[in-house]
C-alpha cells in the first residue's frame, strides 16, 4: 500500500524566506511611490494653489523683509520642477520649513505634538478592538436574532455621528453635568509640569516616574476623548468583523468543526476567528489611520495639544507650512500603517508564506 | 430587440414579474422591479429613503415650513431657549434656530449634490479609461488613484481649503478631490469585466470607436455599482463637510450651515446648551439616512450581510 | 453479519423553511445500518448528505426534523439536548467530508486538528493528544507522520488530506462513521487506495459505515447492503450482492447508465424519471438486511 507524498517539501518551505524580502522591497518600492505623491500633493497645496505662495508662507502681516526673504528661499524664480526638488530634498533633510507662530521648525514642533496623539489614537483603538471585535462575533453568531439588530444598529449610529457633535456633547454631560470625567486638556492645570517628559505620553510617562495622582489624572482626562474616538473605531470595526465572521461561519471547516463536538464558543474562538485575523488586521490599521483624522476634530473640542490642534491653529493663522507639515506626517502614517499591516499579513497567514 | 411573440400578461405587475421575458429591455426592467421589491421590504432601505425625502421636502419648502427667516436677528431676543415662538429656541443674534436648520438643508443638498457631479464623472472617467484602454495607461492612473487614496481625507480636505480659501465651493472642490478614487477603482472593475463580452466584441467588428462604445455602452453599466457606492459614503461626506464648517472653512456667516452653527453654539454651551447641540442632531439624522438607506441598499445587492 | 441494528432510522421527514413554505429534502426515510458498510445512493438533489447532517443534528435552524425514531443503540438522537449531541459527535457517531481542501481549517496545522479531535473527547494532555495523532496518522499510512504533523492543508496533497480527515474522525473511536462522498474530489487512482484503508479501519474497529455517494458502481464494489434514494425517498434497499436483480425501474435505470468498457456501445442510455415515484409508497421496509 502506497502513500502519497506531501507536494512542497520542508525544504521548499526554507527557500521562500528570498520571495517574502523581494515582496516586502517591492511593497516599500510602492510606498516611496505613494511618499513621492503626498509630497507633490502638498508641494501644490503650498505652491501652485495659493495665488501668491509666499503670502500663505508668511501671513499677510508679515513684515517686507520677512517677504522678502521667504520669496528667495521659495526660489519663485525657478521653474517649477526645479522648486519641487528643492523642496523634495529640504523634506528628505527633515526641514519642514519654519512655523509662523512659534518660530521654531516645524519638524519640532511636530515631534512636540505628535505623541499627544498618538496616546489618544492608541487608547481610542484599544477601547475599538477591545469592544468592537466580540461585538462583531455575537453579532455574526447571532445573526438575524436581536443582538445582531442592536449590535448593527449601535454601528450605524456610530458611523452617523459628527465626532465633534459628540465631543461637546460628551463634555457636557460627563464633565459638566455629571463630573465623572476630567475637562478639556490633558492634565488639571495643578498636575502640569509634574512629570518628566520620557516618551511624551502622560499614561507611560507618569507610570514610568511613580506618580499614579497625575497618572491617575491624566486618565480621567483622556477617557472621554478616548472613549468617543473609540465608539467610532468600535463601530467600523464591530462591522467588518461581523461580515467576515459571516463569510467564515458558512464555511465547510466549521461543519467539520462542529463534528468533531466541540462547543459553538471553541468552534467560533478557536477556528473562525483566527481565519480572519488577517483582513481584521488590515482594518484595526485602517481604523487607526482614521482615528488620525477624528482626533482633528476632536483635539479642538478637548483643547488637546496633539497633532490635530497644531494643524487647526496654523489653520486659522494661515501657517501653510505647519499646515503642510502637518498633513504630511498624517500622510505618512498613514502609508506606515499600511506598510505595518502588510507585514502582519505575511506573519500571520500560512497560505502567504 | 427581439420582436414580443406571445401576448402580454394582463397586468404591468404581472409584465414585469414574467418568468420568461421577451425583451432585453423587459428582462432588465424585471431585474430592476424585483430589486425594487426587495428594496421596499427592507426596513432600513425604507427609513433611509423617508429621512432623505424629508430632507428633500425641507430644502424645496423651506419658507413654508420654517415661517420665520433664518437671517433675521433680533438682539433682545438672543439665546432664547425652545418655545412655542421659536420651536428650537434663538441664537447668539437671536435668530430663530428652527428656520435655520430648516434652510440649512439647501446648504446640505447643494453640497451633496456638488461633490456627486463632480465625483462620479471624474471617477467613472479615469475608471473606464484605465480599464478599457489597459496596459502602461492602466497601470499609470491606477497608481495616481491608489496615491489619492492613501490620503487622509480629512486632513487632506482641511490642507486643500485651507489653500483655496473658505467657502462653500472651495470645501467641495477639497471633499471631491480625496473623494473619487473608490469610484475609478469600481468603474475599472466593472469596465474589465464588461469588455471581454460578446456584445462589446460585437460592436466593435460593426466599426464602433473605443470612446463610442465606453459612453453609450460601458458606462451605463457601470452606473448602478457606483450609484450605490455613493450612497454608502455619503454619510462619510456629510460629516466631512459638516467638520469643514465647524471649522469655519465651509459655508461662511451668516449662512445656516448645520457645523458652522455647532461651531457658533460652542461658547454658549454650558447654559444655552441647545444652540450646539441642536444642528448636530441634524447633521447626525441626515447621516444615518444615508446609512441606512446604504445598508439596505447592500442587504439587498450582497446580502451574505457584506 | 450484524448483530443488532448501531442506528436506526424511521419515517425521517426533513424539509427546509423557504419563502413561500418548507421545501422538502427527506420524505419519510427508514433504514437500519448494523456493523456493516451501507451505501447510500442518489442524484444531487435527493437529499443524500441530508442524511448525514441530519443523524449528527446538524442542520441549519431553518430545517424542520421530525421521526418515529432516529436512534443510535439505546440513545435517542431526536431527543437528545445540543449537550448530549455534542458528547455523541466525534465520540460516537462521525462524518468524513468531500473536499479536504474546504474541510480542513486552514490556518491550523493538521496536526493539531487531529489532536484537538482526540482532547476534547478524552481530556487528555497536549503532549497526550499529540502522540495519538501521530499514531493514528501512521494508521492511515501516511509516511512520515512527524512531519506532516506540522503541515498546513494547503501543504498537502488531496489524497493525503483525505487521509488526515480520516485520522481526525477515527481517532475518539466512534461506532458509526458516514462518509459523503469521501473521494469525489480525488483522482481515480487514489479513490481505491482510499476506500480500502476506510474499509480496513471500519472492520478493524466493527464500526458501522454509511457511504454516500452518487456512484452506484463504487457503492455496489465497496458495500454490504445499498440504499437507493431519490427526490427524498428510498425507491429500494437491497444487497449489494444481489444488485443486478434490482426491481424498481430508478435502480435499473441508474445500473444502465453505467458506460460499459468491455463492450461496444451506440448509445449510452439515459436514465427517465417517473413522476410516481414520488409518491410511491416506501420501499425501505423490504431487504433491510440482517
Amino acid at each position: 500500500m502506497t502513500t502519497t507524498p506531501a507536494l512542497p517539501t520542508a525544504g521548499a518551505r526554507r527557500s521562500r524566506l528570498p520571495a517574502f524580502f523581494v515582496h516586502l522591497l517591492r511593497l516599500v518600492a510602492s510606498l516611496a511611490l505613494t511618499f513621492l505623491g503626498l509630497t507633490v500633493v502638498t508641494f501644490c497645496i503650498g505652491r501652485v494653489i495659493p495665488i501668491d505662495p509666499v503670502l500663505a508662507v508668511v501671513g499677510d502681516r508679515a513684515l517686507p523683509d520677512v517677504y522678502e526673504r521667504v520669496r528667495m528661499e521659495l526660489g519663485l524664480d525657478l521653474p517649477l520642477y526645479q522648486q519641487y526638488w528643492n523642496y523634495l530634498a529640504k523634506l528628505l533633510h527633515g526641514d519642514l520649513g519654519t512655523a509662523v507662530l512659534t518660530a521654531r521648525p516645524v519638524l519640532e514642533d511636530l515631534m512636540r505634538v505628535f505623541p499627544a496623539t498618538l496616546e489618544l489614537a492608541t487608547v481610542a483603538i484599544v477601547i475599538g478592538v477591545v469592544f468592537g471585535v466580540p461585538m462583531g462575533v455575537v453579532a455574526a453568531t447571532s445573526q438575524g436574532r436581536w443582538p445582531d439588530h442592536l449590535i448593527r444598529l449601535t454601528g450605524l449610529v456610530g458611523y452617523s455621528m459628527p465626532v465633534f457633535w459628540l465631543g461637546l456633547v460628551g463634555l457636557l454631560v460627563f464633565y459638566n453635568a455629571l463630573d465623572w470625567v476630567g475637562g478639556p486638556g490633558r492634565l488639571d492645570v495643578y498636575y502640569e509640569d509634574i512629570v518628566a517628559p520620557v516618551t511624551g505620553m502622560l499614561l507611560i510617562d507618569s507610570l514610568l516616574s511613580g506618580d499614579t495622582d497625575v497618572f491617575w489624572n491624566a486618565v480621567s482626562h483622556i477617557i472621554l476623548p478616548a472613549g468617543i474616538l473609540g465608539y467610532l473605531s468600535l463601530a467600523y470595526i464591530a462591522r467588518m468583523t461581523r461580515s467576515f465572521m459571516l463569510g467564515q461561519l458558512h464555511q465547510e471547516y466549521i461543519l467539520t468543526a462542529q463534528i468533531k463536538g466541540l462547543s459553538r464558543t471553541r468552534v467560533v474562538w478557536r477556528h473562525a476567528l483566527v481565519n480572519i485575523l488577517v483582513p481584521l488586521i488590515t482594518v484595526i490599521a485602517l481604523s487607526y489611520g482614521y482615528l488620525l483624522e477624528g482626533a482633528v476634530l476632536t483635539e479642538t473640542v478637548f483643547a488637546w495639544p496633539g497633532l490635530g490642534r497644531y494643524i487647526t491653529f496654523a489653520l486659522f493663522n494661515a501657517d501653510m507650512n505647519a499646515v503642510l507639515g502637518g498633513t504630511l506626517v498624517v500622510g505618512i502614517v498613514f502609508i506606515g500603517l499600511n506598510l505595518l499591516s502588510d507585514i502582519a499579513y505575511y506573519l500571520v497567514d500560512p497560505r502567504a508564506r | 430587440m427581439s420582436v414580443e411573440t406571445s401576448p402580454k400578461p394582463v397586468t404591468w405587475h404581472d409584465w414585469l414579474l414574467a418568468e420568461a421575458p421577451q425583451s432585453r429591455s423587459q428582462a432588465r426592467l424585471t431585474r430592476w422591479y424585483a430589486n425594487w421589491l426587495a428594496l421596499k421590504r427592507n426596513p432600513l432601505a425604507v427609513s433611509g429613503v423617508i429621512i432623505i425625502l424629508a430632507l428633500i421636502l425641507m430644502a424645496v419648502f423651506a419658507s413654508w415650513i420654517a415661517g420665520q427667516s433664518p437671517y433675521a436677528q433680533l438682539l433682545t431676543a438672543r439665546l432664547e431657549p425652545p418655545s412655542m415662538e421659536h420651536w428650537f429656541g434663538t441664537d447668539e443674534l437671536g435668530r430663530d434656530i428652527f428656520a435655520r436648520i430648516i434652510y440649512g438643508s439647501r446648504i446640505t443638498l447643494l453640497i451633496i449634490f456638488l461633490v456627486s457631479i463632480v465625483v462620479l464623472p471624474v471617477g467613472i472617467l479615469i475608471g473606464t479609461l484605465a480599464g478599457y484602454f489597459g496596459g502602461v495607461f492602466d497601470m499609470f492612473l491606477m497608481r495616481i488613484t491608489d496615491i489619492f487614496l492613501a490620503f487622509p481625507r480629512l486632513v487632506m480636505a482641511l490642507a486643500f481649503a485651507a489653500a483655496l480659501g473658505p467657502g462653500i465651493e472651495n470645501a467641495v472642490l477639497a471633499i471631491s478631490i480625496t473623494a473619487w478614487p473608490p469610484y475609478a477603482r469600481l468603474a475599472r472593475a466593472e469596465t474589465m469585466t464588461i469588455r471581454r463580452s460578446d456584445f462589446i466584441l460585437a460592436t466593435r467588428m460593426q466599426g464602433a470607436s473605443a470612446l463610442r462604445i465606453i459612453w453609450s455602452h460601458i458606462v451605463p453599466l457601470c452606473l448602478p455599482s457606483v450609484i450605490v457606492r455613493l450612497t454608502l459614503d455619503m454619510a462619510g461626506i456629510i460629516l466631512i463637510a459638516a467638520g469643514l464648517g465647524f471649522l469655519g472653512l465651509g459655508a461662511q456667516p451668516p449662512a445656516p450651515e448645520w457645523g458652522l452653527m455647532v461651531s457658533s453654539g460652542r461658547s454658549y454651551l454650558l447654559d444655552q446648551w441647545w444652540v450646539a447641540t441642536i444642528p448636530g442632531i441634524a447633521i447626525f439624522v441626515v447621516s444615518f439616512g444615508f446609512n441606512l438607506l446604504g445598508d439596505g441598499l447592500r442587504d439587498v445587492f450582497d446580502p451574505k450581510g457584506l | 453479519m450484524s448483530e443488532g441494528p448501531l442506528l436506526t432510522v424511521e419515517d425521517l421527514r426533513v424539509a427546509y423553511r423557504g419563502r413561500s413554505g418548507p421545501v422538502p429534502a427527506l420524505r419519510g426515510v427508514s433504514f437500519i445500518v448494523g456493523r456493516e458498510r451501507v451505501g447510500i445512493v442518489g442524484e444531487s438533489g435527493s437529499g443524500k448528505s441530508t442524511i448525514g447532517l441530519t443523524i449528527l443534528r446538524l442542520l441549519p435552524q431553518s430545517a424542520l426534523v421530525s421521526a418515529k425514531r432516529l436512534c443510535l443503540l439505546d440513545t435517542d438522537l431526536m431527543a437528545a439536548s445540543e449537550r448530549a449531541m455534542r458528547s455523541i459527535r466525534g465520540r460516537r457517531i462521525s462524518m468524513v467530508l468531500q473536499d479536504p481542501k474546504y474541510s480542513l481549517n486552514p490556518v491550523i496545522t493538521v496536526g493539531r486538528q487531529i489532536a484537538e479531535s482526540y482532547k476534547v473527547h478524552s481530556g487528555a494532555s497536549t503532549r497526550e493528544a499529540r502522540r495519538r495523532a501521530l499514531e493514528m496518522l501512521e494508521a492511515v499510512r501516511i509516511r512520515d507522520p512527524e512531519r506532516v504533523f506540522d503541515l498546513y492543508p494547503h501543504e498537502v496533497s488531496g489524497g493525503m488530506g483525505q487521509r488526515v480527515m480520516i485520522a481526525m474522525m477515527l481517532i475518539p473511536e466512534p461506532e458509526l462513521l458516514i462518509a459523503d462522498e469521501p473521494t469525489s474530489a480525488l483522482d481515480v487512482t487514489v479513490q481505491a487506495q482510499l476506500l480500502v484503508l476506510i474499509d480496513e479501519l471500519i472492520r478493524r474497529r466493527r464500526m458501522g459505515l454509511i457511504l454516500i455517494s452518487h456512484n452506484i458502481n463504487l457503492v455496489a464494489s465497496f458495500c454490504d447492503r445499498v440504499v437507493v434514494l431519490y427526490a427524498g425517498r428510498i425507491m429500494e434497499s437491497l444487497k449489494a450482492s444481489e444488485l443486478a436483480l434490482a426491481r424498481h425501474p430508478y435502480t435499473q435505470g441508474l445500473l444502465a447508465c453505467r458506460p460499459l468498457i468491455d463492450r461496444a456501445q451506440p448509445e449510452l442510455p439515459q436514465l427517465t424519471r417517473d413522476p410516481s415515484w414520488l409518491d410511491a409508497p416506501d420501499e425501505s421496509r423490504r431487504g433491510t438486511g440482517a
